[in-house]
């Protein structure tokens, strides 16, 4: 394999949220990047201020508007937009991209497609021809094939801050994998391969679901102990759901699983744990989400999960009960109770 | 009757589209057998040497090829094994074991020696020898023969015998995109991957091509096919190449992959079975062997890296085909293969075997009764599984040409990585298991036996299938009104499964419910002995045989049509 030459052309990033800004950053270091934004404006005040929702950009960061320019100056381009939006990105780049382009997103979230007049609300249960993963709308919504991911313990702020950290690169695809590990890596951040890319994005969405379970335990004024309890039962619960939903137990294990879930449960700044945090406190979830400028992606996530599980008949304790907690008026209290008193305590039932 | 015939065939005889033998790349293949052989082992031996770069690694190889190679020789001997087997065998043994006692700087020498003589000997097994002449006396006697037997059987007059008035294209219909394969084979090279249920696929699907106005392509067929003579006579004249399943060891694998891809790469329109093996179990091919494949997509990017950028890429096209019987003559032998690795000590077959009076008692049933075979043609693919136009250009979902050669592509530059063509083999397969699926042509036979043993198995839930299959028969009987019903619901899904593109049926199946049912129930393994479905006196539906039955069923699993049971 040829990955000599990878650094004379430009990567691209798509995306200019706080995390998309961060890894333009990072990839900076070695090569040119273009940084596309989609509001013009945004483009405008980064090129004047060269800063960028309080982060200053890398000099070898330019941002740009233009996507056709993006796709045809760039072999390797990391989409990082939000889940809602990303399928739509996906149409909009389509046009420009070809085979021979290779995509790394960096995106936590499900695509939800559903038939015509039904929601995420109304529908019963969920498949897995209705619940789509990041690479697989890249692939149903381009030519492209090979795809990877990026997930892992990254909060944006303290890789802005060169603190140690890690992700994940997965991909069917070696060659992505080593192009991922070698335009990201730095003395500071670590790069571990992995080839169960649906797992891997499995992992990195249903961790927002134990967040809020953290949130609510942290509400309730208990300590270190049952965090503990919640994160290994909450791993458990993760494979279990991954497994039905087409991931392998491994991705669960490493950095993108474990590695996640620890750093999500134990960041109290995050919408999530938020969400868990007040609704222990009493408050109601329309009450919480009135004054929340964006929203907690784990409460969608909590949503899709059970309806997966309940299609795919898997053991979801904690989902379950917070889908009661979040949407049909139970209190926290209740659904800890019920899991305490919960009869069958196998620890380890899956390797 | 008249509503369930089919409708008039539409299968004209189509005009050969290379005019003569001569200008067929296999011809020009076998012509130079020898040159193409040579260059077989070499690019082979170049390639096992690739992967096993030290000589240790390789004399394990070695080692545990011809340790298996005396196994097989002692366990499992067919009658087209060379006659030197034995011989040639212990002999690559001792000197194997004789290289311990050799200085380090002999060895290599005496290992290339034994690597190059095993490919040498298993890429002359390999190759293929096209005949112009006995490929054109084989067509001649399988379209006469059969024609007379129909004729003979179907017009009972004096004479019918002699007469022409039907031919194998009203026994056999073609379905499906035969124009665009045949527009296909003339600007590319063709790889034709069959589902496979019944040893009889291999002729069905040679008289298919040369129908279809085709040269004659390349074909992997099991050496084991070889062991029945009249066989090995039509598949060596139709210009198969032999695949040995018993053999898995590494040299062996790499020089049959190397004949399939070179040969590709030379153009021969080429065949195989990418299920590897009938399917035991009825159900339509889910998982593919991946080995033949890989040399469909290994060509194509050769043919990429090796242009000079002149002369466009000969592009390489993969079309899927489905054949689609009544009756397949081995079921009940595939699906006890199939229960007994399935249920372990849960199953106890029982013994019933087939031999060659069977096969020509079944051919003249075929021809003289009405039980119909249709073959259904597939879009063509191009090797990443993107559906092609008629002029060849990749497509992808919004209808946009795609450059095949991009997939290749890395940093501008067309490169040769195994993992990635591993994965787009599997790409490959799962895209072709979804096109099977898509033109599978249903009949009504396929309806009856899946609605039959779906209510069985609905009636009994307590039971596991085993359990269920040891039912005594007698105990076993629908209500004409209920399989009536239920047949007519799951027909109803079938017709929209069709109207979303997810499945083709025959066009009798449109007929009165009443007589389908007729029809399909008559038409279930038409031929067997103990008649999987029947209507008994009182009009109800019952079994003799209900495994056999449940190998029926088994078509149209995949379908989610369990709900409408």
């Amino acid at each position: 394999m040829t990955l000599s030459s990878i650094s004379d052309k430009p990567v691209g990033v798509i995306g200019a949220g706080n995390f998309g800004t961060v890894i333009a950053n990072i990839l900076a270091i070695n090569r040119k990047v273009l940084l596309y934004a989609r509001n013009e404006q945004v483009v405008a005040s980064m090129r004047a201020s060269r800063q960028h929702k309080g982060y200053p950009l890398h000099p070898q960061v330019e941002p740009t508007h233009d996507m056709a320019q993006l796709a045809s100056h760039c072999d390797v381009i990391f989409p990082i937009v939000p889940s809602a939006h990303f399928r739509a990105m996906m149409k909009q780049l389509s046009p420009y991209l070809h085979p021979y382009h290779i995509l790394i997103h960096g995106t936590k979230g499900f695509d939800i497609s559903l038939p015509e007049g039904q929601t995420t609300e109304s529908i019963a249960k969920l498949t897995r021809t209705q619940v789509k993963t990041m690479s697989e709308v890249i692939q149903e919504e381009s030519v492209v094939v090979r795809v990877g991911c990026l997930a892992g313990p990254n909060l944006a702020k303290e890789l802005a801050q060169r603190q140690p950290g890690a992700t994940v690169v997965a991909s069917h695809f070696n060659e992505v994998i080593q192009i991922g590990k070698r335009m990201l890596r730095n003395d500071r951040f670590q790069v571990y391969e992995n080839s169960d890319i649906v797992g891997v994005e499995i992992a990195g969405v249903l961790k927002n679901i134990i967040a809020i379970a953290s949130g609510a335990l942290s509400g309730l004024g208990y300590g270190e102990n049952a965090k503990g309890l919640l994160v290994s039962r909450g791993a458990v619960e993760m494979v279990y759901l991954g497994r039905a939903l087409g991931g392998d137990l491994k991705a669960f294990l490493g950095v993108a699983g474990i590695g996640d879930l620890v750093t999500t449960c134990n960041s109290p700044m995050s919408r999530n744990f938020t969400v868990g945090y007040r609704l222990a406190k009493g408050e109601k979830l329309s009450e919480i989400l009135a004054d929340m400028s964006e929203i907690a992606e784990g409460i969608n996530t909590v949503r899709i999960a059970k309806k997966c599980a309940d299609h795919y008949k898997v053991r979801a304790l904690i989902t379950d009960r917070l889908y009661k907690v979040l949407f049909e008026g139970m209190t926290v209290e209740e659904a800890l109770d019920f899991l305490m008193r919960y009869p069958l305590n196998v620890d380890i039932d899956f390797i | 009757m008249e509503i369930l015939e089919e409708k008039k065939n539409k299968n004209r005889r189509y005009k050969p589209i290379l005019d003569g033998i001569p200008d067929w790349p296999v011809y020009r293949l076998s012509k130079n057998r020898k040159e193409f052989i040579e260059e077989v082992a070499a690019k082979s031996i170049e390639r096992i040497k690739q992967l096993r770069p030290n000589t240790k690694q390789l004399i394990s190889d070695l080692e545990a090829t011809a340790y298996r190679e005396q196994n097989r020789i002692k366990r499992n001997r067919w009658r087209v094994d060379p006659k030197d087997d034995q011989k040639f065998w212990s002999k690559v043994k001792s000197e194997l074991v004789e290289l311990s006692s050799k200085n380090t700087n002999e060895i290599d020498g005496i290992v290339d020696d034994i690597l190059e003589r095993i490919v040498q000997r298993y890429a002359d097994e390999i190759a293929g020898n096209f005949k112009p002449n006995s490929y054109r006396v084989t067509r001649e006697l399988i379209k006469f023969w059969f024609q007379r037997l129909l004729n003979g059987a179907r017009v009972k007059k004096f004479g019918a015998f002699f007469r022409n008035q039907y031919t194998l294209r009203d026994k056999i219909q073609i379905v499906g995109k035969v124009k665009m394969l045949r527009t296909l084979a003339k600007q590319g090279t063709v790889v034709m991957v069959p589902t496979h249920f019944s040893n009889l696929d291999s002729i069905l699907i040679g008289w298919v091509i040369h129908s279809c106005g085709l040269p004659a392509f390349i074909y992997g067929a099991g050496l084991n096919l070889f062991n029945i003579k009249i066989f090995a006579y039509f598949m060596n004249s139709l210009g198969a190449y032999k695949v040995d399943r018993r053999k898995k060891n590494l040299p062996y694998l790499e020089t049959l992959k190397m004949y399939s891809s070179l040969a590709i790469q030379k153009g021969a329109h080429s065949l195989f079975f990418p299920g590897g093996t009938r399917s035991r179990s009825g159900l339509i091919e889910k998982q593919l062997k991946l080995g033949l494949l890989s040399t469909a997509i290994e060509a194509q990017r050769n043919l990429y890296l090796e242009s000079t950028g002149g002369e466009p890429v000969r592009k390489i096209f993969i079309v899927p085909v489905t054949l689609n019987y009544n009756f397949v003559l081995e079921a009940p032998d595939l699906i006890e293969d199939y229960l007994h690795v399935k249920g372990q000590d849960k199953y106890f077959p029982e013994q019933d075997k087939y031999g060659s009076v069977q096969l020509l008692r079944f051919l003249f049933k075929f021809f003289t009764k009405g039980s119909n075979i249709s073959v259904s043609i597939g879009t063509g693919l191009d090797v990443l599984g993107n559906y092609v136009d008629d002029a060849g250009n990749s497509l992808d979902n919004q209808g946009r040409v795609i450059e095949t050669k991009d997939y290749f592509v890395s940093n501008s530059h067309i490169t040769d990585d195994k993992q990635r063509e591993d994965e787009y083999t599997r790409m490959l397969s799962n895209r072709i298991v979804t096109e099977y699926h898509r033109i599978n042509r249903v009949f009504a036979s396929h309806v009856a036996a899946y609605v039959a043993f779906e209510i069985w198995q609905k009636k009994f839930p307590m039971l596991d299938l085993f359990s269920l299959l040891r039912l005594p028969e007698e105990d076993l009987e629908i209500e004409y009104t209920e399989f009536r019903e239920t047949f007519k619901r799951v027909r109803k899904r079938i017709y929209e499964l069709k109207d979303e593109g997810k499945v083709r049926h025959a066009t009798h199946l449109k007929g009165k419910a009443d007589a389908v049912i007729k029809l399909g129930v008559e038409n279930v393994g038409i031929f067997h002995l103990k008649r999987p479905l029947l209507i008994n006196k009182k009009g109800n539906i019952i079994t003799h045989d209900l495994t056999v039955l449940y190998y029926y069923h088994n078509r149209l699993v995949g379908y989610d049509l369990e709900q409408y049971i």
